[in-house]
């Protein structure tokens, strides 16, 4: 393809260029949402059918950590919207300053998932054969608990056993995995399947928009992006807002549902 | 009315330059961004798989020809099937009409010089090939024996076979897709050419624009459900296990949102190719242009809300059920309006049966009987009936090889002069018409009986007493096989010893036979400029039909 100045080919001209990349972002970005949907669905049917498992689950997050990524997300947003607004305003030096500080905030953001992928790990919250929901209110020394915090997790795994066992009871399951602390850990687990995959996924985009803040870095340091020209810019902070609205939801209905707040 | 083909003016010469001799070498085709060089990589590719899908076929007719079925083993008649189905539905039918015709017709129709992102274009291509490996990795170790259908927990846990593989390589495969949707929304949305409005579209435009649609909005649905299976299946995790109260059902809504607007990718563009033939061939505008175009997007609208109905018997609510069925009802009106609308356009026409014509006629047909046994299934009582029969392939097939197919070869044949600039042998391709349409027929219709009579699909073994309509199925599987293979060679053989075409043979309406045959690289030599309504014969003299069309329809007897 053959390229003028910054007018490929089969354009007619740069108006019609920009258009159609900021259309096919915006139809991309519609993708990603039906993408992010399935997940979406998954989880809310799941969380209507077992909500004292999924409570429980929710309630081993760390809400200290997800808030605070809440936080380092939204200011990323600002600074990548920042960068967009230098772009139309040819304020080229600046540029790349608002772009490091976008990619600085978003490699915060898959630091501090990393703690908290690595503390889940920690605690036999991973899903699989060592997955033990109790794991952390038998062995609280592992988990730093202790005191009032202890009683409340212990309280709220039986609370979590009693109503599994209820259900089993009102559905009249006899399996003995279906009932009680068997059935808490299965659910348990299914909630943190759908934690991790949609963090996981979700993380995965937030790499791809690193990655794509470099290349951005790169060539807004070249000089490359004006008031006539910032077509890029533009379009990988839609993307980069959309990846943030997308914690914006994950956020509240992962961590948020059913917190009991000290 | 003439049956005779018209012939083309004698004494065309090819183009000097075009984009088959604009530059050489493998790496001018590998890296090309031409749309019309990247429908050729897909045509090849997309031909590879049919024969794939066309061998597992072959297979299992053979199988089936006796009650005991000596060919395969039970477990392997299991992997055949999925294997056909997937072959021929992830990597032939979707990608066939939008990729290849799609690909090198819509920028040209809408008078632009490429899609809007052409490295997209070529990535969705390197894409396909690696879902494509990934899925023959798949056949080539172990198989697939799931069913196209995935369903899950047999997928996700009890199936022996390289379930993983397959699942990974249709979820790549998806991005393909997507690429292809998001390219034609786009490129419709911004690169038309002066004059080229919305209500000027081609029809074949039109549909495309529809299929992106559900390209776009569907697709992503079933890259994310496989990923849940292919990781449910390789970490054991319990999204769709009922051991960890995951739900087995939730899968099944979850892949027929995507896979029941599926059908529609792949017979939407047909309807398109179709709507593009009989006009020219009938030497008529068509009749209610505004109506076929928004029955296209109705069908995409609707479609989505009817995915349900392949789950009746799952145990869903009544209620639920009912409304699934009206809703798969209603998706009959647009579908009606559309053959309604050929059916009229034909009325008074002055019809030619060139090859195109042959197979857009057999599309109206066999697409009618496979849409009308379609609201048999349809209907809640009947369906219990009829679920999971032989009733169910003869319709479906009905459609995709009736109706997608059909199109597809029939649209082949209309644009191959286009395409390469030279004409293919009109008899030989007639008799492979015709060839093709009864071996279909033979083939699938006794199935219907068969289905009806309570034959289930998907087992390797029948009764004794089913055995003559068996045989009469796979009679019709072999006439079929070779009329697909008439194509396959004197296609080739054309493309260098065929009549060289003309900018415009037949002679039709769009913008695309206002280029060369083969077209430029840029595809026009200047920006078009479109100041005639679509399909309009009457004000288009350079078309040299003045004479043979009359200026309005007149009734010749009274009250018709």
């Amino acid at each position: 393809m053959h390229r003028t100045g910054e007018l490929y080919g089969h354009f007619q001209t740069l108006d019609q260029q920009k258009e159609t990349a900021t259309l096919g972002m915006w139809v991309f970005l519609v993708t990603e949402i039906l993408f992010f949907g399935g997940l979406f669905l998954a989880y809310t049917i799941n969380r209507h059918a077992f909500p004292t498992s999924f409570g429980i689950a929710g309630n081993m997050l760390d809400l200290s950590l997800g808030f605070g990524n809440t936080v380092v997300l939204i200011a990323s947003s600002f600074t990548m919207a920042m960068s967009v607004y230098c772009a139309q305003t040819s304020q080229k030096k600046w540029i790349p300053v608002w772009l490091i500080a976008t990619l600085a905030l978003g490699t915060v953001f898959l630091g501090i998932k990393f703690v908290e992928y690595k503390q889940k790990f920690d605690h036999h919250l991973i899903p699989g054969y060592h997955f033990d929901i109790t794991y952390c209110s038998n062995n609280p020394a592992a988990c730093g608990l202790s005191g009032q915090e202890l009683a409340d997790e212990q309280k709220e795994v039986r609370e979590a056993i009693d109503a599994e066992r209820d259900y089993a009871k009102q559905q009249s399951f006899s399996d003995p995995g279906e009932t009680g602390i068997a059935a808490v850990n299965a659910h348990a687990q299914l909630y943190f399947s759908l934690y991790f995959g949609m963090t996981g996924l979700h993380a995965l985009h937030m790499v791809i928009g690193a990655g794509l803040l470099l290349w951005l870095i790169s060539q807004s340091l070249r000089g490359r992006f004006d008031a006539n020209y910032n077509t890029p810019v533009e379009n990988i902070g839609l993307y980069w807002h959309f990846v943030d609205i997308v914690w914006i939801f994950l956020f509240p209905l992962l961590y948020l549902i059913n917190r009991h707040l000290a | 009315m003439s049956s005779a083909p018209i012939t083309p003016p004698g004494g065309e010469k090819m183009p000097r330059e075009h984009y088959l001799n604009a530059t050489y070498g493998i790496r001018s085709w590998l890296l090309t961004t031409d749309h019309k060089r990247i429908a050729l990589l897909y045509l090849i590719s997309v031909t590879f798989f049919f024969f794939i899908g066309g061998v597992f076929a072959s297979l299992i007719r053979i199988h089936l020809l006796t009650p005991g079925g000596y060919l395969v083993t039970p477990e392997t008649y299991n992997k055949l099937f999925t294997m056909h189905g997937v072959a021929m539905i992830f990597f032939f039918l979707i990608p066939s009409i939008p990729a290849v015709l799609g690909n090198f017709l819509i920028p040209i129709m809408i008078g632009a010089k490429d899609v809007a992102f052409p490295k997209l274009n070529l990535l969705s291509w390197y894409v396909y090939l690696t879902g494509g490996a990934f899925v023959l990795y798949s056949f080539a170790t172990g198989g697939l024996d799931t069913g196209w259908t995935f369903y899950t927990p047999l997928s996700s846990i009890y199936s022996n076979s390289a379930v993983t593989p397959a699942v990974i390589g249709i979820f790549i495969n998806g991005f393909s897709s997507i690429l292809t949707g998001l390219n034609f929304i786009v490129t419709i949305h911004t690169m038309r050419a002066p004059g080229m409005t919305w209500m000027r579209l081609p029809l074949f435009v039109w549909s495309h624009y529809a299929t992106s649609i559900i390209f776009v909005l569907g697709t992503p649905v079933i890259a994310i459900t496989l990923l849940l299976a292919g990781l449910e299946r390789m970490f054991h995790l319990g999204f769709f296990n009922p051991a960890y109260g995951g739900d087995p059902i939730l899968f099944q809504h979850l892949f027929w949102f995507y896979s029941h607007p599926a059908v529609y990718i792949m017979i939407l563009p047909a309807m398109g190719v179709i709507s593009e033939i009989v006009p020219t061939f009938a030497r008529k505008p068509i009749f209610g242009y505004d109506f076929i175009a928004a029955s296209s997007i109705g069908i995409a609208v609707i479609g989505f809300i009817v995915w349900a109905h392949h789950m009746f018997l799952t145990g869903q609510s009544t209620y639920s059920a009912v409304a699934f069925s009206f809703l798969t009802f209603l998706v009959a009106i647009p579908s009606a309006v559309k053959v309604f609308n050929w059916t009229s356009t034909l009325y008074k026409g002055s019809i030619s049966y060139d090859t195109p014509m042959l197979y857009g006629l057999g599309f109206i047909g066999l697409f009618t009987i496979g849409g009308l046994t379609g609201l048999f299934l349809a209907c809640l009582g009947l369906d219990i009936h009829l679920h999971d029969t032989y009733f169910v392939i003869a319709h479906f097939h009905y459609i995709m090889v009736g109706g997608a197919i059909m199109g597809y070869l029939g649209g082949i044949h209309f644009w191959w002069p286009k395409i390469t600039g030279r004409r293919y042998p009109e008899f030989l391709a007639r008799v492979a018409a015709i060839v093709l349409f009864v071996g279909f027929n033979l083939t699938f219709f006794p199935q219907f009986v068969l289905g009806y009579l309570g034959s289930p699909r998907r087992y390797s073994s029948y009764p004794p007493e089913f055995q003559v309509l068996n045989v009469m199925s796979t009679a019709g599987a072999s006439i079929l096989g070779l009329g697909y293979l008439l194509p396959m060679i004197y296609l080739t053989w054309s493309m260098r010893y065929g009549k060289v075409a003309g900018q415009n043979p037949w002679p039709a309406t769009g913008l695309e036979w206002t280029t060369d045959s083969p077209p430029l690289t840029e595809n026009f030599h200047q920006t078009p400029v479109v100041d005639w309504e679509a399909y309009d014969f009457e004000h288009r003299p350079e078309l040299g039909l003045s004479g043979a069309i009359s200026k309005k329809p007149v009734p010749t007897h009274g009250d018709d």
